[in-house]
């Protein structure tokens, strides 16, 4: 393979849709060779999914985007796990919701199916992979936790202490999501989108917007566009310092805890105030937003702002003088980088381990190619890490919120939609966990035909087994806590 | 005289009540401490007695496969610790049963009560309780000999095991700076904290099945089961904390030959001091951050490494008195 990758060489000379990404049919043999690339590390695995009688794959590399697709034969086609692990999950679910058959896929067993579905109920027992030794034992937790989370199983199998593995089973909030966007209007689509991840759904929203957009070539008011880039720094903000405080709770450092409980609170609070939901949702549709932020509202973000920076400041302090607290975080839960690129995991877990990857500088999108931030990294891949780049990415939020509300000028927040045509658009979105996916195919009637939804966490989730992995049990919670995966977000 | 046999085995019993009556007070002084440094409202300082009416009241789910032993552990459990803690002289030196509160006794009835809380853990089965039994395990461990030596350190000082004998002799003996004695009490404030599953070895109000160790035992408990095993968790706290008051704050603690009035001052006294503790306990618990697990035989092994300083310069000063 040439030095410039498998994936450059095949999109060299083709021009990219208004959404950025390259769109061809490949032929088995090229769809091969690029899941062996994503293996090599020549390009990034960004999605994969199942679109009629098509099998899509969204492809990332170096300021090179493509979604290459595959006609599969009777719903069979070349397994991409086979070459490269990440996709494993992915096409388990795949087979578990279209029936197609990824050939030479190493696990085949079911997903997102747990054997319940109306019509198609399994007693099959679910193997756990096995781990075998002296002195070995099972734990299993969930899905009902002791908490107010959500469910997952986890099955640990530990010497002692020691986890000697962990695996995850998810699935327990599977609610046919992809199934109801089918067929949906685009109006009705954004607010299923919207809900699919509660604690995303700015960010879930503005990538399903954008996805449309592009799709029927719709113009966005730029005010309505600094007004989504508001909403989903504030939804970016708001989780951080709640994960903060969650990673600080699991510890029993009780008191950060309590204090990232009120600034968050500020934070929704303020969100109430100026867009009339706690969390924002529905209010980022396909054209622009549903509600303008009054200039009481600007001064209520502000005011917002200094308090979240004092706070940050604060809580930064109190974690620096706690050797405690730090005994618990540092050298706990490591992710090798080598993991990290390999599933191109996004976000704090990747950039935590030295992957400079944020989709607003890597593929930025208005109103972030105006915008000047950095992305901040770390190296150490472990608990402090993901907790020291969330307080990075708080501190740079704050500045562009401001710069933000500094460029809002007059003008319309909403513009309507051009004429519906067959279509495609996708769209990649930075949310509070890392990059989420977004591809729509509209029918000529203007209705979705297909909607595809990638969460961050389905590239975060087998990550943190391995991080688990040679912890100690009772740090799990610390681990978890620090990934942050979604669930609801991935089981779809 | 029989006279002054009834009101002495009065005193001895309103000794035993007071314990068990404070205990949930305690506790609640703990919590609303905690929840105003966290500038939370806070539960109501009785809450404790509600919780306990309330789980005394419903119904016990027991597992199928439970066996004797996870029906009468609580109450076994429960007894021991009541008898443990009102062993203790809280406030007066002189009473009864006195010569009873041995403390070797004392943490031969606790290490009993222990015990059977891990066996009751791994009745069932469930991997939760088979953790927390074994991390139990482990801190006692470390824990029971640190106790047994800063006990002992005390009764060489005092000359008796006979613990109204210590606090006499404390509240004798001019107060003294002396170095084992304060080896002994660092040392005793790190094992009430491992015996009580106190934050940084334990964190009594978390959720996370996975980080318990106190709350795994009792994972599978409910209804007057679980009752009995809180209230003996809080008679556990009020034990240790009257334990410390009673070796190293002795002060306003009636003597042997005080009568009613010498009792309702040292009652006065010990229940402030008490109190006082466990505000002391909830400062302490927001502050720190819980450890991790294979660190705890540290911080426990600290309070061995403490508790034995402490008896080796008592024999020496002993040693160079003589």
């Amino acid at each position: 393979m040439s030095a410039i990758g498998p994936l450059a060489g095949l999109i060299a000379g083709r021009d990219a849709a208004p959404d950025g990404y390259v769109r061809l049919d490949v032929e088995p043999e090229v769809w091969t060779e690029l899941a062996q690339g994503c293996a090599a590390g020549s390009h990034d695995l960004s999605a994969l999914w199942v679109d009629d009688d098509r099998v899509c794959m969204a492809l990332g590399g170096e300021g090179l985007r493509a979604i290459v697709s595959l006609r599969t034969e009777a719903g069979a086609y070349p397994s991409v796990a086979a070459h490269h692990a990440p996709a494993m999950r992915l096409e388990r679910a795949m087979r578990d919701l279209h029936g197609v058959r990824p050939v030479g896929l190493p696990d085949t067993r079911p997903w997102l199916d747990h054997g319940r579905w109306p019509g198609r109920e399994s007693a099959a027992r679910y193997k756990f992979l096995t781990a075998e030794g002296e002195g070995l034992h099972q734990i299993a937790v969930g899905p009902v936790h002791a908490g107010i989370i959500e469910p997952g199983h986890f099955r640990f199998t530990a010497n002692g202490e020691t986890v000697v593995r962990l695996e995850e089973r998810l699935g327990y909030v599977h609610k046919g999501v992809e199934g109801l966007l089918a067929g949906a209007d685009v109006a009705r689509g954004a607010a299923i989108v919207g809900r699919i991840s509660g604690d995303s759904t700015v960010a879930y929203a503005w990538a399903f917007a954008r996805a449309v957009e592009a799709a029927l070539g719709w113009a966005v008011p730029p005010r309505a566009v600094l007004l989504r880039g508001i909403m989903a720094e504030l939804e970016r903000l708001s989780h951080h310092i709640n994960d903060v405080g969650g990673i600080c709770n699991d510890a029993s450092v009780l008191t950060i805890n309590a204090r990232c409980t009120l600034q968050r609170e500020d934070v929704l609070a303020v969100a109430n105030a100026c867009f009339g939901h706690r969390l924002m949702m529905d209010r980022i549709v396909p054209g622009g937003v549903t509600v303008d932020l009054s200039a009481d509202g600007i001064g209520r973000i502000r005011g917002l702002l200094s308090r979240l920076e004092e706070t940050r400041a604060e809580i930064l302090r109190v974690y620096d003088s706690m050797p405690s607290l730090q005994d618990r975080t540092v050298t706990t839960g490591i992710v090798s980088p080598d993991l990290v690129r390999q599933y191109a995991a996004g976000g704090f877990v990747g950039r935590a381990a030295g992957r400079a990857f944020d989709t607003r500088k890597n593929f930025p999108y208005a109103p972030y190619d105006q915008l000047p931030f950095d992305i901040k990294t770390r190296t150490t891949s472990d608990v402090d890490a993901r907790l020291l780049v969330r307080m990075d990415e708080i501190a740079e939020s704050l500045k562009i919120v401001g710069l933000m509300l500094d460029w809002l000028a007059l003008g319309d927040i909403r513009s309507c939609g051009p004429a519906a045509v067959a279509s495609e658009g996708a769209a990649l979105v930075e949310a509070f966990r890392g990059d989420v996916f977004r591809s729509v195919r509209i029918a000529a009637s203007g209705t979705l035909a297909r909607v595809h939804v990638r969460d961050a966490s389905w590239f975060q989730w087998p990550l943190l087994e391995a991080a688990v992995e040679g912890n100690i049990v009772a740090d799990f919670p610390l681990c978890n806590k620090s990934f942050n995966c979604s669930y609801s977000g991935h089981d779809l | 005289m029989t006279g002054n046999l009834v009101v002495q085995f009065l005193a001895q019993g309103a000794q035993m009540f007071f314990v068990l009556l404070i205990a949930p007070l305690a506790v609640g002084v703990v919590r609303r401490v905690k929840a105003r440094l966290m500038r939370r409202q806070g539960a109501p300082l009785l809450q404790g007695y509600r919780d306990l009416a309330k789980l005394l009241r419903k119904e016990s789910v027991v597992a199928e496969n439970a066996s004797w032993l996870f029906r009468s552990a609580p109450s076994l459990i429960f007894a021991l610790t009541w008898v443990a803690a009102a062993l203790i002289p809280t406030f007066a030196s002189g009473l009864m049963y006195n010569w009873a509160a041995d403390v070797v006794a004392l943490v031969a009835l606790l290490g009993a009560a222990r015990a059977l809380l891990a066996l009751a853990g791994m009745d069932v089965g469930t991997s939760f309780g088979g953790i927390g039994s074994s991390r139990e395990m482990m801190i006692a461990t470390l824990a029971e000999p640190a106790m047994m030596l800063i006990v002992l350190t005390l009764a060489i000082a005092a000359g008796t095991t006979r613990l109204a004998g210590v606090a006499d002799f404390f509240i004798a003996e001019p107060l003294a700076v002396r170095v084992s004695m304060a080896l002994s009490l660092l040392a005793l404030v790190i094992v009430a904290l491992a015996e009580n599953a106190r934050i940084p070895v334990d964190n009594p109000v978390t959720h996370l099945e996975l980080t318990m160790v106190h709350e795994a035992m009792v994972l599978e408990y409910s209804g007057r089961h679980l009752a009995l095993i809180e209230a003996a968790g809080m008679l556990k706290l009020v034990l240790y904390l009257s334990l410390l008051i009673c070796l190293f704050a002795p002060f306003g603690m009636a003597p042997a030959t005080a009568g009613v009035d010498g009792w309702a001052l040292g009652l006065l006294a010990w229940t402030v001091k008490l109190l006082g503790g466990a505000a002391l306990l909830g400062v302490w618990e927001v502050s720190i951050a819980k450890m991790r697990v294979f660190r705890l035989p540290d911080f426990v092994g600290i309070a061995f490494v403490f508790a034995f300083l402490a008896i080796l310069l008592a024999f020496l000063s002993r040693g160079a008195i003589e």
